[in-house]
Order: structure tokens, then C-alpha cells, then sequence
């Protein structure tokens, strides 16, 4: 397999293939010795010559979050032969969205439909775990939608509105 | 002694109260909201019964439910935990009503500490020194102004219902202190449904200094040695230890003897916590007193090889203090970590959610009090304490090594934690030589965040092989014969791929 692997904005090209049980690998080129043992999921024992690295992994949507220690790395895994693997470009014109920072309940909404804001001006508020939090406008505009209604359980991510 | 003790709580203070029961072969009863069904202190108990949504008003702060759970299991006392209805007055007055006993302070010792200015009336009859201020609310601004002019700015200003910084300002000017005076009023009103708000001397970096205390029903009280709890973000405590890194014998006796006194003023019983402001000169000055147990507790379990929780159950069952003053000896250094679900690159946030990954330390000098699981999600609702990480050695810099080395250890997948901050504040200088204040966090969070040392490069090409290995894994589970696998995590390995066959035959080396 070959994959192309952006860690913290750094592009990769990995090729991993299995032989009976042990591994070859080829990181930008250059061939690495490498012996992996899945501990148990999502937690592999690796060894880059006689090195040992204990790698955690997290999923959190199509990207992987590795721990190498205490330090974490980004993933974004390509298959290059995959057409869904296009970046995608980041539009910052237009209107944008108003995501739940985590999730919660919608405790009050500060500004009604039509409303001018400024970037960073309070719009709704979630509360979670004793906490309450403001969702801020992220540009200068005018609040097209509120799509939740105070009360409204909510994910983090969610959409509750849209400023254009 | 108790054959059924009911705990009103939930979470890791349940789980230890439960653990204390078990080991005193008491039958524990738990109690959960509807969305703690799954919560680890439900899995703990003998019995558990459900007590309402998962709003505390209507559940873990119903007094009739709980009582009513009281009497149907049949619970001959009940622990209260800590928050909740820990320091409610009218419960502890509902259990004795209910012929159920209150493992805590009377109904009345709590009526005298839960008012901080009815306490100070009381405090200061018994000679305990006080930082300078008014020791009745606030009738009018007017008033205010001329209290702050006449013991100088800076002053604080705090709730008399008050806990946990709500309704607190620090005022540094005359011209701010109107605005402060109704904000912290209006805060005040809101969180505690009273508005009574007092005023003191602001001392600059003090530190957050506390005294254990206990108290049999025969007229005994013992100090069991100060906790530093300097180490606080937005006047919640973040890091305690013990002993203090300041407090030398003369001055834990000073602070001890005093604490004592506090207590008897108020005919205090069973477990207690009375909390110091502590100046750069090291005069002390009291600030509250907390008449439950505490989060922190362990810290001093570890240092006077105590037992806090067999002792409240102990002294509740109108038992005498198994050992005098004299007998309390202070040994080696114990350092607690909360582990709180929150996101320390996202200022803190919240951050419930199903924790898909765990992997907890263990090891010398290593104790870990949680209430969470692998599998389990966080609900939202309650307070983000899932755990405490307590670390134990012979003095203070193995304390913090053991705990650096256990930090490392842990791992919390699929929500964010706080662990990261405690690496921070671990390896910083200024805490490693024990210089700490109530200011200490905020400035080291201000300061721009230095890589953890030299990166090791063999981490990224690592983070990287393992990226692509967990991609292959992830493929290998899309077809309907891995997914079933991997809805039971054990079967994983049995899955034909040869990622898996490899890993399979790796394993049995």
C-alpha cells in the first residue's frame, strides 16, 4: 500500500507492505526496518531499528490523532489511488458557519435573525458541565439562520447558525 | 456499626466512598440521574436506585428523593460525598428527621461555618486572626467606599453564600469598585439566591494554605497537617499537595491549634477543612471553613497513612478518635493532579464525550482515584472531575517524579483532558523550588508554550508508520465480517488481514 500522510502540515509518502509477517517500509524514499505489534486496539508497539515507540491513536472523523508520548501529531491519511482524497479548498468569503465548540445545551441566543455582527461578537451561548460558553461570530456580517432553539442539545461541530 | 451506608453522589468520590464501605464490610447504595446509568459508581454499589434526570436540582440535590431511597434500601447512614448536598444544612436536618445518619458536621456546625460572615462573628470571639475588612455584607456603595478607603486598595470583594469563585472581584481602584460591587452582587444572587456581599484586604499572591481537621462526638479534635492549595484557574484548584512546601512544624502547629479552634467554636464533628490565606511574611489568615470532605483528601491519607473516609464512618458511628494529637506523625510528600475533561488548547472548554481509549498508570508511590472507564461516555451534565492522579515519595522531588513518570503513563482517547497542563506545571522551575501562589497558574498559561525538550525525530517517522498501519487496519475493518469484529474488540485479532495475522503472531513470540 502507498499512502501519502500530512503530520502538522508536513506531506509523507509511505509505503507499507507485509511479507510474510514482517514488514517493509519506505518513508519519502528511504527504507526504515520496522517491527509492529497491535497491543491491543488502537495502541501499537513500534520498533524503528531498536527503538521502541508506543503509538495511541485516536479517530476523530477521516483524520487520525497519533500520540507518540506525551506529544501529539495530526494525521491526514491518502490513498492516492482514492478520488476522495482532493484537499479541499478553504473558502473565507461567503457565508460561514456557527459550530458548537462542544457539546451541550443551548442556553440562550444572544442575536435574532438579521442581525449585524462584528467578527468575535457573541451569538448564542452553550453551557456544558457548569460551563457556560459564548459561540462568537467568526466574521464581520449579518446572521442569515439560527437553526437551534434555546434548550437544544447540541454536538460539538454542530451547526446552530450561518453569518454571511 | 453501619450495616448500609446510602452515597448521595456520583463519580470518583462516589467510587471511593463506595471502596471505603467494601472495605469495612459495609453494603454500599448508590444512586444516578438517568444519564449515570452506565457512570462507574453504579458498577461499584450493591444497590443502586435511580433518582430522577439528569438536571442535580431534580436528582443528586432532591432531598425527598434521596431520603425516600434512604428509607426504601433500607441505608442506615448516609455520605454525602463532596459538592451536592454535601454542606446542605436542610438535608443533614432531613437525615436526622429520617432517622438516618449524616456522616458529617450537625445540621447547626453547618448553619455556623455556611454563612462566611456569621462565621467570622464567631471566629473572632475565639481569637482567629482574620485578614482586615468588614465582617457583615455590605449595606450600601457608600458603606463599601468607605471600608475600602480606610483599609486600602487593593480589595476583594466575595459572596458571604459564596464557594468556588462565584461572586468574587478583585477591585484595584476606587473607580472600579461600583461596577464590581453590583456585578459580584448580581453573581452572588444568581448562584446562591443571595445577593450579601463583603468586602476585604486583597493580599497580593497569597497562598491558598488549608488544615484538616477531625472531630469526634466526645469532645475530641485533631489537626491531621495543612494541604498547599495555591495551584488554582479561575479559583478552582488544579494541583494540592502536602505537607506545604512553606509550612514548617512551628507554623503547622500554629495553623493546626488554630483550625482546631475554629471547629470547637462551632462544636464542630466529623471531618473538616479549615482554609488559609497565607501572606509573603507567612501570617495566616482564615478564610473559610469547608465542613465536608474534600477533593483533596488523599494527599493527606498518603502523609499520615490515615484512612479519611474509615474515620468519617468510624466518628459517625459515635466512636471515639482512635489516636491523640501526639500520635500524628507527617511522613514523605504526596502531590494530587484533577484530571478534568476539558481541552487545554481550546481555553479549557468542556469536553464531554465517550472515552474510546484508556490506558492508566500504575507503580510505586501511585494512586488513582476515577470515576471513568474505557467505553464510557462523559455525560455533560456535571462537573468535568473525571479522576485524581495522586503521586507519593519520600520527599517532594520524587513525589514529582513519580507523578511525571505517571503522567506519561496516562492516556485518555476520544476526549480531551487537562493531563498536558500537568506536565507544564510539573516541569516548571518556579514549582520544582516550591515557589507557588494563587497567581502561579495564570502566569505560567500566559507564557508562550516551549516544545516538551528536544523532540525526539524518531517520534514524527513513528507517528507517521503508525498512521499508515492504522489506515490499512481501518480498511481491513470496513467489510461486514470485520465490522462484527470490531463491535467486540477481543474477536479483532481473529479477523482475517494480514495486519492482524501479523500482529496475532507478534503477540504470541
Amino acid at each position: 500500500m502507498t499512502y501519502e500522510i500530512s503530520i502538522d502540515g508536513t506531506n509523507h509518502r509511505l509505503e507499507l507492505s507485509q511479507i510474510e509477517g514482517r514488514w517493509a517500509c519506505r518513508l519519502d524514499g528511504r527504507e526504515i526496518e520496522v517491527d509492529a505489534v497491535l497491543a491491543r486496539p488502537d495502541v501499537i508497539s513500534l520498533r524503528l531499528g531498536n527503538k521502541a515507540y508506543e503509538v495511541k491513536c485516536e479517530r476523530a472523523g477521516s483524520d487520525l490523532h497519533l500520540w507518540v508520548g506525551s506529544v501529539r501529531y495530526e494525521a491526514e491519511v491518502r490513498d492516492p489511488r482514492s478520488l476522495r482524497s482532493r484537499a479541499r479548498a478553504v473558502d473565507d468569503h461567503g457565508p460561514r458557519k456557527l459550530t458548537a465548540p462542544m457539546p451541550g445545551k443551548v442556553v440562550r441566543i444572544l442575536l435574532r435573525e438579521g442581525a449585524e455582527v462584528d467578527a468575535g461578537t457573541g451569538v448564542l451561548v452553550v453551557e456544558a458541565m457548569k460551563m457556560q460558553n459564548e459561540v462568537k461570530s467568526p466574521k464581520k456580517g449579518k446572521i442569515q439562520k439560527i437553526v437551534v432553539r434555546e434548550g437544544a442539545a447540541v454536538n460539538a461541530g454542530d451547526v446552530l447558525g450561518i453569518v454571511e | 456499626m453501619f450495616k448500609k451506608i446510602l452515597i448521595a453522589n456520583r463519580g470518583e468520590i462516589a467510587v471511593r466512598v463506595i471502596r471505603a464501605c467494601h472495605e469495612m464490610g459495609i453494603s454500599a447504595v448508590a444512586v444516578y440521574s438517568d444519564v449515570d446509568r452506565a457512570s462507574l459508581h453504579v458498577r461499584k454499589a450493591d444497590e443502586a436506585y435511580p433518582v430522577g434526570p439528569a438536571a442535580a436540582k431534580e436528582s443528586y440535590l432532591n432531598i425527598d428523593k434521596i431520603i425516600s431511597v434512604a428509607k426504601q434500601s433500607g441505608a442506615d447512614a448516609i455520605h454525602p460525598g463532596y459538592g451536592f448536598l454535601s454542606e446542605n444544612a436542610q438535608f443533614a436536618r432531613a437525615c436526622a428527621d429520617a432517622g438516618v445518619k449524616f456522616i458529617g458536621p450537625t445540621a447547626a456546625a453547618m448553619d455556623a461555618m455556611g454563612s462566611k460572615t456569621r462565621a467570622r462573628k464567631a471566629m473572632e470571639k475565639a481569637g482567629v486572626p482574620f485578614v482586615p475588612g468588614t465582617s457583615r455584607g455590605l449595606d450600601s456603595f457608600e458603606q463599601a467606599q468607605a471600608v475600602a478607603e480606610r483599609i486600602g486598595y487593593p480589595v476583594m470583594l466575595k459572596a458571604a453564600a459564596g464557594g468556588g469563585g462565584k461572586g468574587m472581584r478583585l477591585v484595584h481602584s476606587p473607580d472600579e469598585l461600583k461596577s464590581s460591587l453590583e456585578g459580584a452582587q448580581s453573581e452572588a444572587e444568581r448562584a446562591f439566591g443571595d445577593g450579601e456581599v463583603y468586602l476585604e484586604k486583597a493580599i497580593v499572591n497569597p497562598r491558598h494554605i488549608e488544615m484538616q481537621v477531625f472531630a469526634d462526638e466526645h469532645g475530641h479534635t485533631v489537626y491531621l497537617g495543612e494541604r498547599e492549595c495555591s495551584l488554582q484557574r479561575r479559583h478552582q484548584k488544579v494541583v494540592e499537595e502536602a505537607p506545604s512546601p512553606i509550612v514548617d512544624p512551628d507554623m503547622r502547629r500554629r495553623m493546626g491549634e488554630t483550625a482546631v479552634r475554629v471547629a470547637q467554636s462551632a462544636g464542630y464533628t466529623n471531618a473538616g477543612t479549615v482554609e488559609f490565606l497565607v501572606d509573603q511574611q507567612k501570617n495566616f489568615y482564615f478564610l473559610e471553613m469547608n465542613t465536608r470532605l474534600q477533593v483533596e483528601h488523599p494527599v493527606t491519607e498518603l502523609i499520615t497513612g490515615l484512612d479519611l473516609v474509615h474515620l468519617q464512618i468510624h466518628i459517625a458511628n459515635g466512636e471515639h478518635l482512635p489516636f491523640r494529637q501526639e500520635e500524628v506523625n507527617i511522613r514523605g510528600h504526596s502531590i494530587e493532579c484533577r484530571i478534568y475533561a476539558e481541552d487545554p488548547e481550546n481555553n479549557y472548554f468542556p469536553s464531554p464525550g465517550k472515552i474510546t481509549l484508556l490506558l492508566a498508570p500504575s507503580g510505586p508511590g501511585i494512586r488513582r482515584d476515577s470515576g471513568m472507564y474505557e467505553g464510557w461516555t462523559v455525560p455533560m451534565d456535571y462537573d468535568p472531575l473525571l479522576a485524581k492522579l495522586i503521586g507519593y515519595g519520600t520527599d517532594r522531588a520524587q513525589a514529582i517524579g513519580r507523578l511525571q513518570r505517571a503522567l506519561n503513563e496516562y492516556f485518555v482517547g476520544g476526549i480531551k483532558t487537562n493531563i498536558s497542563l500537568f506536565r507544564r506545571i510539573l516541569s516548571d522551575q518556579d514549582f520544582q523550588a516550591g515557589k507557588i501562589d494563587t497567581g502561579f497558574l495564570d502566569r505560567l498559561l500566559k507564557k508562550t508554550r516551549q516544545a516538551d525538550g528536544h523532540p525526539d525525530p524518531g517520534a514524527e517517522e513513528a507517528a507517521v508508520i503508525a498512521a499508515g498501519m492504522f489506515a490499512m487496519m481501518g480498511q481491513a475493518a470496513a467489510g461486514p465480517l470485520e465490522r462484527a469484529a470490531m463491535e467486540s474488540p477481543q474477536n479483532v485479532m481473529s479477523v482475517h488481514s494480514n495486519w492482524k495475522a501479523a500482529a496475532r503472531r507478534e503477540s504470541l513470540k
